[in-house]
């Protein structure tokens, strides 16, 4: 069985496969401590949670431990594969620093104590503010690392128990663009894409998307593509020389900021060559000639100079994309975090819909998702949407959920677009939010301008709860901090970006005192005392199983519907996409198909939003716009970003992810393989902004911008010039001072970011602000970032990343369906 | 023919609105999206000023083509003190209060273009109704947005 550093070798061995064939199997399985599989006691089904891609796997187990992973070969999703993260980030859950007592702040500081007081005290300052205040002053902020079945019980807590509005997760500086834009396109959350679109495209085009980092999985499939006959053409979109943009045919790396711009160029050459397939947009959309009238004023020479990219290359990127017969586009944080958020990633929508190219094998849209369980929160209701994609603004849809929980619609908020993530910290800020329960995150290092952020949950009017695994920055600043179990420690569902659904079973007990984040809920509703309108309990289940039953019922009949799936369904076998129903009990690998869409005004999630100023269409609006529930063509003017690069900071920061790392390292840091592939920060510069300031690799820089300053060793990367680069991964509770930089300068990449959001999808913007650059000290080694990913150096002498005898896995290849060749 | 006379208040009143939102920008600067979007559609605002200018000529008048409003060291001030303002509630009502009046603004800017609309079809003056077809729905777009924003900030402040 041949065995792989995958440090070194991030994607394996190839296996190609050719257009329309299926992808052969390769399992990937990594087993600690020299142990084989004939050592191990038992297999735990589950799938993967350090990134979004939903790959399956089972949990090695021995003696009641976990000792390591396997791909599952029979998923539909990765046919056995497993990345980096997925064969050695489970170690964290053994780290000895793990929570496994509930702490509580006592003289200002946070002592152990037991379950009954921690809650008591959460519960009892929650009824004093609602008492005094009312729901106005309690607020949740969770995760995309949850399961389906606790941000289900949660949306029920806040928006039908609570009665409050400000219900979000950091899915919010994720994936609330994806929805947004899928809102403004159909009208409806709900991926377009499939996986399997790969396997069939001839075209296939990244947006900002860096897959090759985030989904190290999805682009092996891509790889293998590559390495086969008739391999499809790859455009990329990035302003980083990534991984993606080595492999691609054309390369475009706009200047930050002007994503808008060279997506209106590309559908300007699109609608002016006839590219357009008018049958299908005659039949199955709206807006066409205001698209086409918007894009004739973006010609790609006036693109070019904006965002200084060749001309030629605009044009060939919009023949290749205008010709593809099976086009498949993925979009992410490069467009997400950017500003104009919502109108570019649209603008990719707009695309597919002009050339029909929608509902069939080969044809697809995937507007990714960060992290593993981030579409849980859009379809469940705890990120601020209403759980099952119901439409806030339409008076029936709160009646039928107010049906399914036996609650008054009055009870249940929607006066408004429920209060996003950055409106909730505004309101703590100014103080009318004063209770906060965060789960399974860590704001304290993941939200833009973290000087702002400690100060807000620092305060002394806030109470702040936590709920975590390890006491990250965040809970180092909470009231009250609950130790949570983790993957591998408890049961429940998730569905990843193509919307296939996995079971992800308890393999082991958590350590200490721990508990499942569902136990802690269902506690808190209890201690509330939450009723129905019929004064029975408001959550009427008590384990998984029964949260995830709650969840069919309420999905029944609208798009993610999950009533044909059940745990015993998910059993054993591949995990499956939604809609699940009766009528289609194997799932639905493809949605929109012949252009029926879920967007008539009766049954759609959302009317819109102006992609602006953000202003939501009234429903009568929605109705003049789309009587009949056809896809929307919206176009967008191209508006400069907020913040531009001036003689005083002349530089375009843009934060972003490493391969190596999830989130703010509260796991990946705590396995040893990954935290040395990539160990400390670092900060990439183009060759010639170094060469003209004499900066050289590895020299100490400080990094400055009017909010603060983060010092960090520089890698000269194929960045394009002008921009630079930090990793955001990196925060303090590794380092002395624990929640917050110890000198005058951070490592957090967010000391730097500007607080500044896209008006329609309320993301953050993380990949344009203006900074400048200073040497500390020269050079004493080069700079310890990885060299197989977008910082790979473009210097000599910088040495490879390697993980050595501790990173090596094997890979197994089925005899059936190819093999290496 | 008094086209000129609707020409010259729909240019005051696209002043003032400019004026309005930028003002409105600068007093919000700890609310971050206020902040930005009022620039944003400002610049609107100060387009149909130009515009207005350039098609004025044509009936005699003499307008200024630079948009009023641009911030001046007063309102830099302005940010400044709301940045520190920011950590208490007042504001909550301060920014419904200056909502309104940007809505009231954009609304009686909005009907002026409809005036111009009238009379330039009445005209038959193609290149007035142009314009007007061109900048209303802009005008339109900052009514909706102040009347969302409205709406979206109004329960927290009255009921916290």
């Amino acid at each position: 069985m041949p065995r792989t550093d995958r440090i070194a070798e991030p994607w394996g061995t190839r296996t190609p496969y050719g257009a329309g064939e299926t992808w052969p199997v390769r399992v990937d399985t990594f087993l600690a401590d020299g142990l084989d599989e004939g050592d191990v006691d038992r297999w735990v089904q589950s799938a993967t949670i350090l990134h979004s891609n939903g790959d399956g796997l089972d949990i090695a187990v021995k003696d009641e431990r976990i000792v390591g992973v396997r791909g599952r070969a029979v998923d539909r999703v990765n046919h056995g594969r497993l990345g980096p993260k997925d064969l050695f980030g489970w170690q964290a859950n053994h780290s000895p620093d793990r929570l496994t007592r509930p702490l509580i702040r006592r003289d200002g500081e946070l002592v152990e104590t037991d379950w009954d007081t921690a809650m008591d005290a959460v519960a009892g300052r929650a009824k004093e503010l609602l008492a005094e205040q009312g729901p106005s002053a309690i607020s949740f902020y969770t995760t995309g690392q949850l399961f389906l079945e606790e941000y289900y019980t949660l949306g029920l807590i806040a928006h039908g128990g609570i009665g409050t509005n400000h219900v979000d997760g950091n899915t919010r500086l994720c994936t609330a663009t994806a929805a947004a834009a899928l809102k403004e396109s159909f009208a409806c959350d709900g991926q377009p894409g499939s996986y399997t679109d790969i396997d069939s495209a001839d075209v296939i085009a990244l947006f900002g998307h860096n897959m090759a980092e985030t989904q190290t999985v999805l682009w092996t499939r891509i790889l293998d593509r590559l390495a086969g006959p008739n391999p499809p053409e790859i455009i990329c979109v990035d302003p980083r020389e990534t991984p993606v943009a080595r492999h691609a045919a054309v390369h475009l790396a706009p200047r930050p900021g002007t994503n808008v711009m060279l997506m209106n160029a590309l559908l300007h050459e699109i609608v002016g060559n006839g590219w357009v397939d008018t049958a299908y947009v005659e039949a199955h959309a709206v807006g066409f000639e205001e698209l086409a009238e918007r894009v004739r004023d973006y010609p790609p020479e006036l693109a070019a100079e904006v965002c200084d990219v060749p001309v030629e290359q605009i044009r060939r990127a919009a023949r290749i994309i205008g010709t593809a017969e099976r086009l498949v586009s993925t979009v992410l944080q490069g467009f997400y975090q950017a500003n104009q958020a919502t109108a570019a990633a649209v603008q990719v929508n707009n695309i597919h819909i002009l050339r029909g190219m929608l509902g069939k094998p080969g044809c697809g849209v995937l507007q990714m998702n960060g992290q593993p369980t981030a579409q849980n929160t859009r379809e469940a209701g705890a990120d601020g949407d209403l759980p099952g994609f119901r439409n806030w603004s339409n008076d029936e849809h709160i009646e039928d959920l107010a049906r399914v929980w036996n609650v008054d619609p009055m009870d249940i908020p929607h006066y408004s677009p429920p209060t996003h993530a950055m409106q909730m910290f505004r309101y703590a800020e100014e103080g009318s939010i004063r209770f906060m329960y965060v789960t399974a995150t860590n704001p304290a290092v993941s939200l833009p301008e973290l000087g702002r952020i400690r100060e807000i949950l620092a305060q002394e009017r806030l109470f702040l709860v936590v709920q975590d695994i390890f006491l990250s920055e965040t809970a180092q600043l909470a009231d009250v901090v609950l130790p949570a179990a983790t993957w591998g420690e408890k049961t429940g569902t998730f569905t990843n970006v193509d919307r296939t659904v996995h079971l992800s079973e308890k393999a082991v007990e958590p350590p200490g005192e721990a508990r499942p984040d569902l136990d802690i809920l269902i506690d808190l509703a209890r201690r509330l005392d939450l009723r129905d309108k019929d004064g029975a309990p408001l959550v009427k289940w008590t384990d998984p199983e029964g949260a995830f039953e709650g969840w069919k019922e309420c999905s029944r009949g609208r798009p993610c519907d999950y009533t044909g799936l059940s745990y015993d369904k998910l059993r054993g076998g591949s995990g499956i996409q939604w809609p699940c129903t009766d009528e289609h009990p194997d799932g639905t690998e493809h949605i929109y198909v012949d252009g029926q869409f879920w967007a008539d005004p009766g049954y759609c999630e959302s009317y819109g939003r102006d992609l602006v100023t953000g202003a939501p269409l009234e429903p009568t609006e929605y109705k003049a716009l789309n009587p009949s529930g056809k896809a929307v063509l919206k176009a967008a003017e191209y508006l400069p970003p907020h913040e531009l690069p001036s003689q005083e900071y002349p530089f375009q920061l843009m934060t972003g992810r490493t391969l190596y790392h999830f989130h703010t390292r509260t796991k990946t840091a705590r396995a040893p393989q990954l935290q040395k592939a990539a160990p400390e920060v670092w900060v990439e510069m183009a060759a010639g902004d170094a060469a003209d300031r004499g900066l050289g690799e590895g020299d100490l820089l400080e990094v400055r911008t009017p909010r603060g300053r983060v010092e960090a060793r520089l890698r000269v990367s194929g960045i394009r010039p002008g921009a630079i680069f930090l990793p955001f991964h990196y925060g303090y509770w590794d380092e002395p001072d624990g929640a917050e930089p110890g000198g005058e300068r951070g490592r957090a990449a967010n000391e730097l970011t500007i607080t500044d959001w896209d008006p329609a999808s309320k993301q953050p913007i993380y990949k344009t602000a203006a900074a400048a650059v200073r040497r500390l000290a020269t050079a004493d080694g080069p700079s310890l970032a990885p060299t197989t990913t977008g910082s790979r150096p473009v210097t000599d002498g910088v040495p490879p990343t390697t993980g050595g005898e501790a990173a090596t896995a094997s890979e197994e290849f089925s005899p059936v369906g190819g093999g290496p060749r | 023919m008094k086209l000129h006379l609707a020409i010259e208040e729909l240019h005051r009143s696209e002043n003032h609105l400019a004026g309005a939102l930028l003002a409105m920008s600068d007093r919000h600067k700890a609310d971050h999206e206020v902040f930005h979007v009022a620039r944003d559609i400002a610049r609107w605002s100060q387009d149909h000023v130009r515009a207005l200018a350039q098609a004025g000529r044509e009936f005699g008048l003499d307008l200024d083509p630079e948009p009023k409003g641009d911030p001046t060291l007063l309102e830099k001030a302005r940010q400044g003190a709301s940045d520190l303002l920011g950590r208490s509630s007042v504001p909550g009502l301060l920014l419904l209060a200056n909502l309104r009046h940007v809505y009231r603004e954009a609304c009686g800017t909005s009907l002026d273009w409809e005036l111009l609309a009238q009379g330039a079809q009445g005209a038959r003056r193609k290149e007035l109704l142009q314009l007007a077809e061109r900048c209303h729905p802009d005008t339109l777009r900052q009514v909706r947005w102040a009347n969302g924003k409205l709406k979206e900030s109004a329960t927290q402040v009255l009921v916290s």
